[in-house]
């Protein structure tokens, strides 16, 4: 980056006459309202920090109101939203802390760094809590793989997260890659990490004490990143690509350094807060702290470590430089800390101390150059309540019959088709160029429902995945969003794992748009309805606003994050089928649902009608009956259908058990549609022969739909409906074009 | 037996030090890069990981570490010393065994299970394998493409150091199918794939157990400990 020299700021007045804050997404409604909190014109700093600590990705401004809808609280919650990550209770003294968050904009114009700084900062979120991070997930979504900016973005947000994750040593073991024209320009990258804590070593993120020390550890601040948090609060638009600079360059091996260096400074016991520098740096760490503590803070910038000359206040106050942190320390243990610090090669920096007058102050070449009150930052920020608007598509596709396509007769040749579709091939080019063994706790690792992880000294493990489809919310998004959370729950327990709560990423175009707030409010209501009934509290997450590109809106997006606690490691389950001979079972209950089904898509070209009706009822009884089946010892397989449906879900047990099924399905229901409807609440399990005919009938007893669909024979996929073979297919071949898609359309 | 896990600012050490006391049942203490003397150790392990980054080469800055200079004197007395992944790096970095491990053929990181040959099972690390026997270990590396020139090649051969091969599928590029090697007096021994990640049934496979089994009793039948194989 060439060396900027100091620009002459302007004067409060002049931004004042010239409007200059508008510059930086200030309104001029909110610029009178940080007036009014000042008591006077705000400087140049001033209304920069003002500027980024009220940006809707620090702030939740225009989310809060929907946000408010969400259940927080259970008996297992030990931290809930507000921290660095939410934090739950699994026994033995020992807790998950857990958190997503989205680097979607930075990774649009920077591919590699903006992924890869989207897991720096995750990582960072977990491991300022005390936890030692454990596990990463990537929710990923991408236009169509047919054009080459797309691959150069799939191809560098791959490299970039993965180079990222395995140099800081924490392995990548789950999550979800989608693609579709409605993220073309503007990627999804969703990044979720679990951390493993002790319950008394859960820090928070206070500036207590009136009079401590203030210390930044990490590398120096540069102009690297200034505005982030206000250009992802914006949408994306052909000046963009000039916002290439305000992306940050990530060092996995310093933050490695900075990681091991706090978790033994809080194994000491000696830090009364500690929070990373993220989104809008030294601004939001520093006031948000004091403002959680109910103090005040003052900063002393030319103490401040600086990787360039001549840098203001502003700049310093502004900058995303990463691998940065702030902790709070009794004066006693400034020695202590610093030796530990030393042994990592690191420094630290006293560049501020606690008050108790509630304000910010910063001084810098002795000088104060900003004094504001912490309160006003953080919590007086504006909260804006929408227009929402019923947008017309949704009313127009209440008409739609999604079952008027011509029958497909060729099963065979679709499953194939849907096999070589990009959201359901094998995403073994993604998962192999990320470690997902480092650490020895993984024991199923990406490509299945969920992934596991052991917890070492205990014999449990926890379950982990992330799920969302756009397609689905499009269509109906307080259903879609219900289904969301759902579908991470049936991915959970067909792992073995109890779910226990939900950290989520609202990925959504410009709230702006009524119809688009229309979209962000009922998501909302679909998540917390299916929270509340599958009684998985959402912890935490990340709102992403402003998810436009040339085309409009991308799919509105909410990923749900979950993670489950499987008790016993006996109780692991994965998707593949086992043994030729066990019988298939299938739980739930198929209707012609094709709406925003991935056949749908694929086959027919649009995405058009309803998603698939959910009932939580009926989806929390599967759930339970599954988990308790498979604690039981009953059960070979378990695999959630989604994408693509009985078929896929067929197929994908068939390939990663390397064994073939003999299927039989009775059915009212066209046989293209029975095969490939995506309707919710049904499960694929195998089990042992000997065992089905009692097991079938249990799960029937609890009140779930089963029925013995078939059973698993060495090396072929046969498929008959209603007594007519519909489909036969070599597993070999199928597995072949399922690995292969994703590589031909990247070579 | 005691055995020391170095540590570099960078290396993913913990589950080195859990397979060891697991599978042996015996102590593993981590040692930081600046020590300088090993000598209270029986066994010394250089784990996986990113040691300063891989900035310069991968393994290049660990090798001027203080702590290997201590290494190199316990190689020269006969002690065990094994180095996995980044571990193998740096023991081709420090000049204790010969050749170089450059970037994957494909350019990428690649992390996934590997099918593994067992080519010389009389070692000190491999002495509870059978002969030319199959194990299924996981790989995690961008720098994996083992080469050397002729000559060294000729006598890895001809002495039979060459300790592991990728079976199958070639993950790397790497010369030979190499996957590990031996020193000439075999008692270092470094290779890429990660058999600490493969020592239970829950982690996909316990084939990585053997290997730390087998150091314990090379050690035990060379201070004649009684074996409880």
């Amino acid at each position: 980056m060439a060396l900027q020299q100091p620009v002459k700021e302007p004067t409060a007045e002049q931004i004042a006459e010239q409007k200059i804050y508008r510059e930086f997404g200030v309104t001029d409604e909110e610029y009178a309202k940080v007036c009014e909190f000042l008591g006077r014109k705000p400087n140049y700093t001033e209304i920069g920090v003002f500027s980024v600590m009220w940006s809707e990705h620090c702030s939740y401004k225009n989310s809060k109101p929907v946000l408010r809808k969400f259940p927080v609280t259970g008996p297992r919650v030990l931290v809930g939203p507000g921290e660095g990550a939410g934090i739950v209770d699994i026994g033995d003294g020992l807790a998950v802390a857990f958190k997503i968050e989205s680097h979607n904009h930075p990774s649009a114009v920077e591919p590699f760094q903006g992924a890869a700084t989207g897991v720096g900062g995750i990582i960072r979120d977990i491991f300022s809590m005390g936890a030692r991070p454990i596990a990463l997930l990537q929710s990923l979504r991408f236009g169509k793989l047919d054009n080459e900016r797309v691959k150069y973005l799939f191809e560098n947000v791959i490299a970039g997260a993965g180079s990222y994750a395995n140099g800081i040593g924490v392995p990548t073991v789950g999550g979800e890659v989608m693609f579709d024209e409605s993220y073309e320009g503007n990627p999804l990258v969703n990044v979720m990490c679990v951390g493993l804590i002790r319950h008394d070593r859960i820090q928070k993120g206070v500036a207590e004490g009136i009079g401590n020390p203030v210390f930044y550890v990490g590398p120096a601040t540069g102009r690297d990143g200034i505005h982030g948090a206000t250009f992802s609060s914006e949408e994306l638009n052909e000046e963009t690509e000039a916002k290439r600079p305000t992306v940050q360059v990530g060092d996995p091996f310093m933050e490695k350094l900075v990681m091991e260096a706090c978790l033994e400074l809080i194994e000491e016991g000696i830090v009364l807060g500690i929070q990373d520098m993220g989104a809008a740096g030294l601004t939001c760490s520093s006031s948000e702290m004091a403002a959680k503590a109910g103090n005040g803070m003052e900063l002393y910038l030319d103490d401040v470590p600086q990787r360039e000359a001549n840098m203001t206040a502003y700049e310093m106050m502004l900058s995303e430089s990463q691998e940065r942190m702030l902790f709070v320390l009794e004066p006693q243990h400034e020695e202590k800390a610093r030796a530990i610090l030393k042994k990592w090669g690191l420094e630290c920096h006293k560049v501020g101390k606690v008050t108790d007058d509630g304000r910010l102050k910063l001084f810098h070449h002795g000088q104060i150059v900003a004094d504001m009150p912490v309160k006003a930052l953080v919590d007086d920020s504006p909260v804006y309540h929408k227009p929402a608007k019923v947008p017309e598509y949704y009313v127009a596709n209440a008409n739609v019959d999604t079952t008027r396509y011509p029958e497909t007769k060729e099963i065979g040749q679709a499953l194939k088709k849907l096999l070589a579709s990009p959201t359901i091939a094998s995403k073994e080019w993604v998962y192999n160029q990320c470690d997902s063994t480092v650490g020895a706790t993984t024991a199923v690792g990406p490509g299945s429902d969920a992934a596991v992880v052991l917890v070492p000294g205990t014999k449990k493990a926890l379950a982990m995945t992330t799920d969302g489809n756009g397609r689905y919310v499009y269509l109906d998004p307080e259903v879609g969003g219900r289904i969301a959370v759902c579908e991470a729950a049936r991915n959970i327990v067909c792992s073995g794992g109890e779910p226990l709560a939900v950290t989520d990423n609202l990925n959504f175009g410009s709230p702006e748009n009524p119809e688009i707030f229309w979209q962000l409010e009922k998501a909302a209501d679909g998540i917390a309805d299916a929270c509340r009934v599958l009684e998985t509290p959402v912890i935490g997450g990340n709102v992403s606003l402003y998810n436009e590109n040339l085309n409009g809106a991308i799919y509105p997006t909410p990923v749900i994050g979950m993670v489950g606690l499987v008790e016993d490691v006996n109780h692991i389950t994965t998707q593949s089928f086992k043994s030729v001979g066990d019988v298939i079972l299938l739980l739930g209950e198929t209707k012609a649902e094709l709406g925003g089904s991935e056949f749908q898509y694929v086959i027919h070209g649009c995405t058009e009608g309803r998603p698939p009706a959910i009932d939580l009822e009926v989806e929390k009884r599967l759930q339970q009956t599954v988990l308790q089946a498979i604690r039981d010892g009953r059960v070979r397989s378990a695999h959630d259908l989604s994408d693509g449906g009985l078929a896929v879900a067929l197929a994908e047990s068939c390939i990663t058990g390397q064994l073939g099924a003999e299927i039989d399905l009775n059915t009212d229901l066209r046989a293209d549609i029975a095969l490939f409807s995506e309707s919710q609440s049904r499960v694929l399990l195998s089990v042992a022969a000997e065992e089905a005919e009692a097991l079938c009938k249990w799960i029937q007893e609890q009140g779930v739909p089963c029925a013995v669909i078939g059973r698993v024979s060495t090396d072929t996929l046969r498929v008959k409906v209603n007594g007519t073979v519909v489909m036969e297919e070599q597993v070999k071949e199928l597995e072949r074009i399922w690995k292969e898609a994703i590589p031909c359309l990247m070579n | 037996m005691k055995f020391a896990v170095l540590v570099f600012p960078g290396s993913s050490e913990a589950e080195c030090v859990r397979a060891v006391e697991e599978c042996t049942g015996e102590p593993a203490q981590c040692v930081w890069h600046i020590e300088e003397d090993l000598s209270s150790f029986d066994g010394v392990i250089i784990p996986g990981g990113f040691s300063y980054g891989d900035y310069v080469r991968p393994g290049a800055i660990a090798s001027h570490a203080p702590v290997m200079k201590a290494v190199k004197k316990e190689a020269e007395r006969g002690a065990l010393i094994l180095g996995i992944g980044n571990g193998f790096q740096i023991l081709l970095e420090s000049g204790l065994l010969p050749g170089a491990l450059m970037r994957n053929t494909s350019l990428k990181f690649r992390s996934q299970w590997a099918e593994i040959v067992v080519e010389n099972h009389r070692t000190p690390f491999t002495i509870d394998y059978e002969e030319k026997e199959a194990i299924r270990l996981p790989i995690a590396h961008g720098a994996g493409n083992y080469v050397c020139d002729e000559q060294t090649l000729a006598s890895l051969k001809e002495q039979n150091r060459i300790v592991f091969r990728y079976a199958g599928e070639n993950p790397n590029g790497s010369l030979d199918n190499i996957a590990g090697i031996v020193n000439e007096a075999g008692n270092v021994l470094g290779m890429m794939p990660h058999p600490e990640r493969a020592v239970s049934k829950w982690l996909g496979s316990e084939d990585g157990k053997r290997l730390f089994t087998s150091i314990l009793r090379t050690w035990r039948e060379k201070h004649g400990v009684a074996t409880t194989r």
